[in-house]
């Protein structure tokens, strides 16, 4: 998937779980990629947010580092 | 197995059901009860008495014009026509008096001096009511005879004895496709007049002239049945009770002898019909009384649009090629399935496990699409399974979901019986879901108020009778901020269901919503700039949802294929909430679900992230039941969504797609990514019936059979279970299951299913909703609707009547958000998608039959306006041009869309209007955003380029080589 097309989709995501009173923005994000986004889409999130994470919204790359340490854990 | 084999001609009662106090009554002699407001005649039938008739039958109101049902009732002067008479408690009712008897010979005998003697060849001969009525009153000689050489009037000879020509004689009209009106066999019962006033509601016909004048007549003086606004439904066809309105199918191939009741393979309404045969040809569908969807109604396509079955283009065959760039060869089953399999073992030997995946069917069954998704998690091992609710009601699961804990639509289609007011947003009922439209608009001419909330004026805002009280003429894309814009007058004006809320709702989501919906931010007149509906029409029909009784909601894709596609339907369940529309009949959210079986391919655990049932793989207790069962590991983590597929197959990651009846290049947005990503594969196989566009990208073919040719479940929009019925064998020899099946076996799997039946087995053992359903209880009920289990045996018609399923509805902050998809000085208009009644989803099916006749291409509807300022007149070619791509076609200058709205079909792969949508998506489900696209339009001299190249491309794609020797 082009860089673009997956910041926007995470974006989006991001933005939506923004406008929620009352919860975790950012754990909510990241509920939302494990539950919907394949690994491999996760992994390019992963990559993209270590190379600078342009253009990323900061609750998706707060959200990705909730994803990586979800993983560890396992 | 049994199948429901049942006469064809079934029991005609005469006048419609009546609901009311009982009443009893004596008819021959024999007491029976009925409720208050039955006729004299529906009283007898169900006392098994059958009085002749001619003009009365049970679909539409009793008329009381023939005369032929008159009776004798005690202490009542003269013979009263029992059609028309309503019981009486105490009455005494004599059918068969002699004087009773004489009246209906005397009134046969006129009927018949002025009507045809052709039975023996008639097209109707044995299936006439004319022919029965005579026989059954003992008419045995008509004393009204022409004198020689003179004239005589009547209307079924062509020249009157004196040989001049009869004046009164018509020809036959056989304009439309389907049936034929021959005005010589008519008997001006009306009853062709009432059912397309009072079941179909297009008012398309009339009697045109008084006493011996009197016709039949389609439109306005000059139309024929095409040229009129006849929809072709079939519903003057099956009243019709003689040759007179004929489908061409039976004049051509007789009368059948049998029948099975089966269910449409057309949009989610899922009409039940009778698939009426001769032998093993079809002769006719005849939509089927009992049917609880569609209550003996039809459309063109489910009623006449079969012919595709039949059609040469279909492959009968299996073929394979090595590369897409070769022609097909014909193979048998055992090559094309072990060179599939061998394909897709050694793709995943090379590329990981996950390199692999399939679509599952909207179209299919649900046994097969449960197999599908099955092939997906138990043979290939990943999640990698998806089926086309992504790209249209994808949003309605999550958005449900999230608000009220199921996806499911809340209502049954007899619900809008009771609706006062209702709000069609987002969908087109009159093309798109054609019988529910017809009830809707029953609904409507007996009062109900309707708000119609779409950017163009959809049929359903101003027809015959029918005329929506408030249209909000949105513009593309602002779907949230109307809602919200509504609820924000409900809750600001105080017209909020308060006990409901307190009661129903979990009143700490309500706190938020409240304030955060009550900001002046929300108000109509705040949003009216950005929506282009004026705040006072938009409050008006707020508060006429809030306060004007029942009110529902019924929506499509217009609510759901947006970038908040999943914040809109959250939205429309807090309308529902806070108006107390929720949980009784004539309410609810109905989301109107575009394929047959897009709601049963939802259920089966067709997504990536859920087992059948909706629940997520990542639960470990659900995993447990199917990895008993199936004996292997499941993967915990969602696979691919379509979209995702693409991508990935582009970035190299993605090589093989097993698709099965879909056709994801003409349907899914942005058509040259698609294609991009299906050339990336290595093994791409399509099943289906015809070689679509999608197989141009194909190595490996699997000929589908048809609804006809199998048996199955298809699940409706009213989550209603309905039997598919096999009339018919399947012409490739195996129906679409058993062919997964063989691609199972063939990757090493063994399961062994001998009938769809065991299918349905294992589905209610492994998924509770579904725990109580099998083909008995289908065959006793003929349908039920999910959840069906323990605690609801006979299935569930309204869900949420005590409490919502997760508990306590859930208000959700619906925060209007732009799309990315803007307009600009390149790209200065929106571009918004739809259908037409005639033709279906990608046109797969509905282009090979005679529906072309209504639509044979795509067309671009632009405002006069916009037209004016491009040059731009009637029928012209037009480039439309996106930054996606462009394609050309012709243009259609009305009104119905607003000026900077232009509005096409996608039925027609020649126009390929995919090619001009994006790869933006709904946040949440990534089903895209068809009906936002900022698009230009300019003069054109005919196709582009792009066409030509793709139509070049699919014609060499198509190629097959002559079978060998």
């Amino acid at each position: 998937m082009s860089p673009d097309k997956m910041v926007r989709m995470a974006n989006q995501i991001a933005v939506f779980f923004s406008t929620q009173p009352d919860v975790d923005a950012a754990d909510r994000v990241a509920a939302h990629l494990a539950d919907y986004w394949d690994p491999r889409m996760r992994a390019q999130l992963h990559a993209h947010v270590d190379a600078g994470g342009e253009g990323l919204d900061p609750l998706v790359i707060a959200a990705d580092a909730r994803l990586r340490a979800d993983q560890t854990a396992d | 197995m049994k199948d429901f084999i049942i006469p064809v001609r079934e029991r005609d009662m005469g006048t419609p059901a009546r609901t009311g106090a009982p009443v009893t009554l004596k008819i021959d002699g024999v007491q029976v009860t009925v409720p208050e407001g039955t006729s004299v005649m529906r009283a007898a039938a169900e006392a098994g008495i059958a009085v002749p008739k001619l003009c009365a039958t049970d679909s539409v109101e009793a008329f009381g014009s023939c005369r032929l049902c008159v009776v004798e009732i005690a202490g009542r002067r003269g013979t009263p026509a029992s059609c028309t008479t309503p019981v009486a408690e105490g009455m005494e009712v004599r059918t068969g008096s002699d004087r009773v008897r004489r009246v209906r010979r005397g009134v046969m005998e006129l009927y018949i001096s002025d009507h045809p003697l052709d039975c023996l060849t008639c097209a109707a001969n044995g299936d006439c009511e004319l022919q029965d009525m005579a026989g059954m009153v003992g008419l045995r000689d008509v004393r009204y005879t022409a004198p020689e050489g003179a004239g005589l009037a009547n209307h079924f000879t062509a020249r009157d004895t004196s040989g001049a020509a009869n004046l009164q004689w018509l020809p036959k009209d056989d304009s439309n496709p389907y049936f034929t009106y021959d005005p010589s066999k008519c008997i001006v019962c009306s009853r062709c007049v009432r059912a397309c006033e009072e079941v179909q509601g297009t008012f398309a016909l009339t009697i045109e002239g008084r006493g011996f004048d009197s016709r039949v007549s389609a439109g306005a003086a000059g139309d024929d049945f095409l040229t009129s606004d006849c929809v072709s439904c079939g519903a003057c066809v099956q009243a019709c009770p003689t040759a007179t309105l004929q489908e061409k199918s039976v004049i051509e191939m007789g009368t059948p002898d049998r029948a099975v009741v089966t269910t449409c393979a057309y949009c989610g309404v899922g009409c039940s019909f009778k698939a009426e045969m001769n032998g093993d040809q079809l002769v006719r569908m005849v939509p089927y009384k009992h049917g609880k969807a569609n209550r003996g109604h039809s459309c063109v396509k489910g009623r006449f649009a079969y012919g595709y079955a039949q059609h040469p283009d279909r492959v009968l065959s299996p073929m394979i090629r090595e590369r897409i760039d070769e022609p097909w060869r014909e193979v048998d089953w055992d090559t094309a399935l072990s060179f599939a399999a061998r394909r897709l073992r050694d793709i995943q030997a090379r590329h990981g496990r996950k390199s692999v995946g399939v679509i599952t069917s909207s179209r299919c069954t649900n046994e097969e699409t449960y197999l599908v998704q099955k092939l997906a998690r138990a043979v290939f091992g990943n999640n990698n399974t998806d089926t086309c609710a992504r790209v249209c009601h994808s949003p309605t699961g999550y958005g449900l979901g999230q608000t009220y804990g199921t996806s499911a639509g809340t209502q049954d289609f007899d619900s809008v019986e009771e609706t006062d007011v209702a709000i069609v947003i987002g969908a087109n009922p009159t093309d798109g879901h054609p019988v529910f439209a017809s009830r809707l608009k029953k609904r409507l001419r007996a009062g109900a108020k309707l708000i119609v909330i779409d950017p163009r004026r959809i049929d359903l805002v101003k027809s015959p009778h029918v005329a929506a009280a408030h249209h909000l003429p949105l513009r593309p894309g602002t779907n949230v901020a109307v809602l919200s814009a509504m609820a924000h007058v409900i809750v600001t004006e105080g017209l909020v269901d308060d006990a409901f809320i307190r009661d129903r709702c979990d009143a700490e989501a309500y706190a938020h919503y409240a304030e955060f919906i009550s900001d002046a931010r929300h108000s109509p007149e705040a949003v009216e700039m950005l929506t282009g509906v004026p705040a006072a029409s938009l409050r008006d029909a707020a508060r006429l949802y809030a306060t004007g009784g029942n009110g529902a909601i019924y929506y499509g894709l217009g609510v759901t294929e947006h970038s908040q596609g999943s914040t809109t339907v959250m939205a429309i369940a807090n309308l529902a909430m806070l108006t107390g529309n929720i949980g009784r009949p004539g309410v609810g959210v109905n989301p109107l679900r575009g394929q047959n079986n897009v709601q049963g391919a939802c259920d089966m655990g067709s997504f990536p992230h859920e087992l059948p049932g909706y629940r997520h793989v990542k639960g470990a207790e659900v995993r447990a039941i199917y990895e008993r069962i199936w004996g292997v590991e499941i993967d915990p983590e969602p696979g691919l969504r379509i979209p995702n597929m693409l991508d990935a197959a582009v970035d190299g990651t993605f090589k093989g797609l097993y698709c099965q009846g879909e056709d994801i290049l003409q349907s899914d947005p942005d058509t040259k990514h698609v294609a991009a990503g299906l050339a990336a594969m290595e093994c791409v196989i399509v099943h289906d019936l015809f070689l679509n566009e999608t197989a141009n990208y194909a190595h490996v073919f699997l000929p589908g059979s048809t609804f006809l040719e199998k048996d199955g479940t298809f699940t409706n929009a009213e989550r209603r279970i309905n039997r598919v019925r096999q009339g018919i064998p399947p012409r490739t020899g195996y129906a679409d299951w058993e062919v997964t099946q063989l691609l199972a076996g063939a990757m090493g799997a063994d399961w062994g299913y001998t009938h769809p039946a065991q299918i349905m087995e294992e589905i209610a053992l492994t998924t509770p909703s579904f725990a109580g359903v099998d083909y008995a209880l289908l065959e006793e009920k003929g349908s039920v609707q999910w959840p069906v289990n323990a605690a609801a045996p006979e299935g569930t018609p309204l869900m949420h009547v005590d409490g919502f399923v997760r508990g306590r509805g859930r208000f959700m902050v619906t925060e209007y958000v732009a799309t990315d998809e803007r307009t600009g000085p390149r790209y200065p208009l929106l571009l918004t998608t739809g259908r037409i009644l005639s033709q279906y989803n990608v046109g797969a099916q509905t282009r090979r039959t005679d529906n072309v006749v209504w639509h044979a291409e795509d067309v671009l509807e632009i405002h006069p306006h916009d037209a004016e300022v491009r040059g731009v007149s009637e029928g012209d070619w037009v480039k439309l041009a996106s930054r996606s791509g462009e394609t050309a076609l012709r243009a259609k200058l009305t009104d119905r869309v607003s000026p900077g709205v232009v509005y096409t079909t996608f039925h027609h792969p020649d126009t390929q209007a995919n090619v001009i949508t994006t790869d933006h998506s709904d946040w949440a489900t990534n089903c895209p955003e068809y009906k936002v696209t900022a698009v230009q339009v300019s003069l054109s001299n005919g196709p582009t380029e792009w066409q030509e190249d793709y139509a070049a491309q699919a014609a060499r794609a198509r190629r097959i080589l002559p079978a060998a020797e």
